[in-house]
């Protein structure tokens, strides 16, 4: 017989404290994970704001952004002010106090100055990288997701691109090395001896396999290939998750298939592509070892576009970047307390870079989502 | 006649949005008690209320008013969350054993309840599939997976699973929504049979359902309660306009 009264809690609930103590566990696991981001984010925001920031107007020490990156002469002078100065203000000082006695003066190569350099050369890698990775990646997420049989043959392309994710850095800078700056073909009259392959064409012209050499477009074509797995991926997921139905629509009024995937299909996986293309600028911006070899240059006097003479010389001129700056300033050269304005300046930097890349696209995937809602 | 659950004045709201307006009505002991109504009339939400599946929602809450069962109120701090929805048990709409064995799914109440008398265990299993008429075709197969069954199979190892653990009153949210006319029909029968032991609440939107399975009936139209009587008397001389409109297919 059914006793209502046994309805009625006599005490705390059944396995209370078990309940309670699991959830408190997971909640403060997951509030250390967040107290870490907070640590790393707070310690970078901390040394590098006072770099970047300055007290009084205009806020912001452009300088810092906009000078070229020099060697830091430290040196005192008679009256035992210690000044710090890049090496053209330097030169500078010396002409205008001219037979002034200088004493311990000290040098650390990548220290003074500003980053001007590394912050252009990385945003030229991370945009060529997105515009050839969005390129290739797009095409071959459009030809998986909407025209290939499948197939054994499919499943093993789409496996190679899956495992092309899991490839470390250090190995891509590697094969950008040996493809894309000793052996991708290059047309020109004069090949080098090095070539692995010289193929004469039309007027005097001949196709050389001799490579880019270091250069910005070799650092562009090696990151793209490292982030093409992350963008085909998700834009084959995005194709996918356009309903057939309106491919079934399109195709009943009459269109042909590539008008259907531009006008029905395309667009509307298009946040979805953009968010892996966030991802992926966040992961281009950062990587060091695929431009070790391939682009990066640690000191350089002139930005890529000084004395180019078409857009050519842009592309094949070596940059600086941040990364390796950042790792310039750190593994390179011995650390001393002027060092870290440098160290911390650069990181903090390039925080706000990929910090505002990543707000850049947030705020466009959102505007063209409220647009091609459906 | 007893009274099993006793609804007075509830108003329910998800949010800002209020979907039940002041219902008041009496569920009798071992008879079958249907909710009818248009989609979206609140009649699903007033069945969840009672065993307190709702408070899984977080926007969701009570107003105003009261639902007891034999006296207890369900909403009472002190009330004891697991034995409540012990002895209510519920069937929802769409199938959803669990993806283990005939045998793991009807016990799994029992388990969580900490029994572990293989005898106790075997017994309960055998009770509870003749209960639901599916012993005979499910006793030499008690281990394989539960997926293996038919649709309406799955439905009733449900109903098997739900009244395991013996409740005194059993919820049924449109049970025979997704299956088809023949599994459709065992499941009414079933019903009916245990009607004798339990007390049975249906929400149905089949009409002809209602009519077949149950003693009392409410008809419910925009989270009001708009008539509740006798089921022939409900369908043929209902007292409201609306209900008339109803039940003669005007509407809905």
């Amino acid at each position: 017989m059914f006793d209502p009264e046994k309805l009625i809690r006599k005490g705390l609930p059944k396995a209370h404290f078990k309940n309670l103590s699991i959830r408190s566990s997971l909640a403060f696991i997951t509030y250390s994970v967040v107290l870490i981001a907070a640590l790393l984010f707070g310690k970078i925001i901390m040394d590098g704001a006072p770099v970047l920031f300055k007290a009084e107007a205009p806020f912001v020490d452009f300088e810092f952004l906009t000078a070229k990156n020099e060697t830091l002469h430290v040196f005192d002078d008679e009256e035992g002010v210690r000044h710090q100065l890049s090496a053209s203000q330097a030169t500078e000082y010396l002409k205008q106090h001219p037979g002034k006695e200088i004493y311990n003066e000290q040098t650390y190569s990548y220290s003074g100055g500003g980053i001007a350099g590394p912050i252009v050369g990385t945003a030229l890698l991370t945009i060529g990288a997105i515009v050839i990775a969005l390129f290739f990646g797009v095409s071959a997420a459009i030809y998986l997701a909407e025209y290939a049989k499948e197939s054994p043959f499919i499943h093993a392309v789409r496996l190679a691109i899956l495992n092309l994710a899991g490839v470390p850095s250090i190995v891509f800078g590697l094969f950008g090395f040996a493809v894309f700056v000793l052996a991708v073909p290059v047309i020109t009259t004069l090949p080098s001896e090095r070539s692995l392959l010289v193929l004469p064409l039309l007027s005097g012209y001949s196709l050389s396999f001799q490579g880019w050499n270091s250069s910005l477009i070799a650092g562009c074509a090696t990151l793209a290939c490292m982030i093409l797995p992350v963008i085909i991926t998700a834009a084959e997921e995005s194709l996918r998750a356009v309903p057939q139905g309106f491919r079934d629509a399109s195709l009943a009024m009459g269109a042909t298939r590539w008008q259907t995937i531009r006008k029905c299909v395309l667009p509307y996986s298009l946040p979805g592509i953009l968010t892996s293309s966030l991802l992926a600028i966040t992961r281009v911006a950062g990587e060091t070892a695929p431009i070790m070899f391939t682009a990066a240059v640690a000191a350089k006097d002139q930005m890529p576009w000084d004395g180019a003479k078409g857009p050519l010389d842009v592309l094949t001129s070596q940059v600086q970047a941040l990364p390796y700056h950042i790792y310039t300033l750190a593994a390179r050269i011995p650390a001393s307390e002027y060092t870290q304005r440098a160290q911390y300046g650069s990181v903090f930097v390039f925080l706000l870079l990929v910090a505002f890349l990543s707000v850049g696209s947030m705020i466009l995937r959102s505007r063209l989502r409220a647009k091609l809602k459906w | 006649m007893e009274t099993a659950i006793q609804i007075k004045d509830l108003c329910f709201s998800y949010g800002s949005k209020q979907v039940l307006h002041d219902v008041t009505l009496d569920i009798p002991t071992r008879q079958v008690t249907a909710f009818i109504g248009p989609s979206g009339c609140g009649k699903s939400t007033l069945l969840r209320c009672i065993n307190r599946i709702n408070d899984r929602i977080p926007s969701a809450n009570i107003n105003a008013g009261s639902i007891n069962i034999h006296g207890i109120d369900v909403n009472r701090p002190d009330i004891d969350l697991q034995e409540l929805r012990r002895q209510v048990g519920m069937v929802f709409q769409k199938y959803n054993p669990f993806a283990k064995s005939i045998y793991e799914n009807v016990v799994y109440s029992l388990r969580v309840n900490g029994e572990k008398n293989r005898k106790v265990l075997d017994e309960t299993v055998e009770t509870a599939l003749r209960g639901a008429a599916l012993w005979d075709e499910v006793k030499d197969r008690l281990h394989s997976s539960a997926f293996g069954l038919s649709g309406g199979q799955q439905q009733r190892l449900c109903i098997a699973r739900a009244i395991a653990n013996q409740p005194e009153i059993l919820l049924m949210d449109e049970p025979c929504a997704a299956l088809d006319p023949l599994a459709t029909l065992k499941v009414e029968e079933l019903i009916i049979e245990l009607k004798k032991q339990f007390t049975i609440v249906i929400v149905t939107h089949n009409m002809a359902q209602a009519t077949r399975c149950s003693d009392r009936t409410a008809f419910m139209y925009l989270g009001k309660l708009i008539e509740y009587a006798p089921t022939l008397d409900l369908f043929e001389r209902p007292q409201n306009p609306q209900t008339e409109a109803y039940v003669t297919g005007s509407f809905g």
